[in-house]
């Protein structure tokens, strides 16, 4: 299975057709396959509380956004999610890349990891953990989700998930 | 001028088009100015009011004005190059330039030294960056709209607050009728 591939394919068979990205290594591959798709709008952000803001002016103007983005970002984005996404109920399907869980050979990763899923609690986020490569079967399920309640909800993808880091 | 001027005076272009506006007092000035279903008014999240507009014009074909200010794009800078490399022509972000965080009480903001936003928009890649005097926005607002060309606009004025009401309404009503104003 082309697990990028699979992943645009859930994104734009569920009406997703605006996606900012902020990268990650683990991530690359699913922005690239984005980024090549002509059923998907791609538009870089240089930081996730402002590709959140395209996000919800995207949904205003009648697309289905997603963000792309590391789990360092729930950090950053916080009050947007409070205040913009949550205050005003839009829907936002976050396909988020868990750095600093199993296999993660950075150590400063960590630090946010062991805060991730404690910060989206606190927020009250749909959160789905995906550790093996299967669990992307349940993409499609939580995107129709993301959209039938509009809110966001948190896709943490780990690196096991992603197969990992070559040597690993 | 101050901001409430301009809103007042530019309140009969806005009327027809979709707005975005900025937190605080800008939104709740031009709420008090002149209320419509086509206005976004933001109630939190400062400097992601030119996020939005780009999103949305990005979404839909119908011209958007989004009513920003110096300090609110200070914050969210990284917003100059994404407008400057995919602005679509129908977006114009206006920048109340007052040199001043208006709603937290006038204190300075940088661009009330040495930085140019306008010159910064350039270098960011926008291409019809247009800098004004206050008294002059009405006709450079309406030159935006008639260019075909995505704008950024940098209008030059004096710093102070007109005293507005909050905006008490719900924002699921705010996102709702405006939804209901772009897509009618």
């Amino acid at each position: 299975m082309n697990i990028d591939k699979r992943i645009a394919d859930d994104l734009a068979a569920n009406g997703v057709s605006f996606v900012t990205t902020v990268p990650c290594k683990q991530l690359a591959g699913v922005i690239e396959e984005i980024d090549q798709r002509d059923d998907i709008f791609h538009i870089p952000s240089n930081k996730e509380d402002e590709g959140m803001g395209l996000c919800a002016g995207a949904w205003m103007g009648g697309k289905r956004p997603a963000i792309i983005m590391q789990n360092t970002a729930i950090g950053v984005t916080i009050n947007t999610l409070a205040t913009l996404i949550q205050y005003y109920r839009l829907p936002l399907p976050m396909l988020i890349s868990y750095r600093g869980e199993l296999r993660e050979p950075v150590a400063c990763q960590v630090e946010m990891a062991v805060h991730t899923k404690a910060l989206l609690a606190q927020l009250n986020i749909p959160t789905y953990h995906f550790h093996w490569q299967k669990d992307v079967e349940e993409l499609d399920n939580i995107l129709k989700y993301t959209f039938m309640c509009n809110k966001p909800v948190a896709i943490l993808t780990d690196a096991n998930f992603w197969g990992g880091y070559g040597d690993q | 001028m101050i901001r409430s001027e301009i809103l007042k005076e530019i309140a009969p272009i806005l009327r027809d088009q979709l707005v975005v506006c900025n937190i605080g007092i800008p939104s709740q000035e031009l709420h008090a100015i002149d209320d419509q279903p086509t206005n976004f008014y933001m109630l939190g999240t400062m400097g992601l009011a030119s996020s939005i507009g780009l999103g949305l014009a990005l979404a839909q074909p119908k011209p958007v004005i989004v009513i920003d200010g110096d300090g609110s794009i200070l914050t969210n800078l990284g917003t100059l190059p994404t407008i400057g490399n995919n602005a679509p022509s129908n977006y114009i972000l206006m920048i109340v330039d007052n040199g001043s965080y208006g709603s937290t009480g006038d204190q300075p903001t940088y661009t009330s030294q040495r930085t140019d936003l306008a010159a910064m928009a350039r270098a960011a890649g926008c291409t019809r960056v247009v800098e004004v005097q206050d008294k002059d926005t009405s006709p450079a607002l309406e030159e935006a709209l008639s260019s075909g060309e995505a704008t950024v606009l940098v209008v030059k004025c004096d710093s102070g607050n007109a005293k507005m009401p909050v905006i008490t309404m719900d924002p699921v009503v705010i996102r709702d009728r405006f939804m209901k104003a772009v897509a009618g």
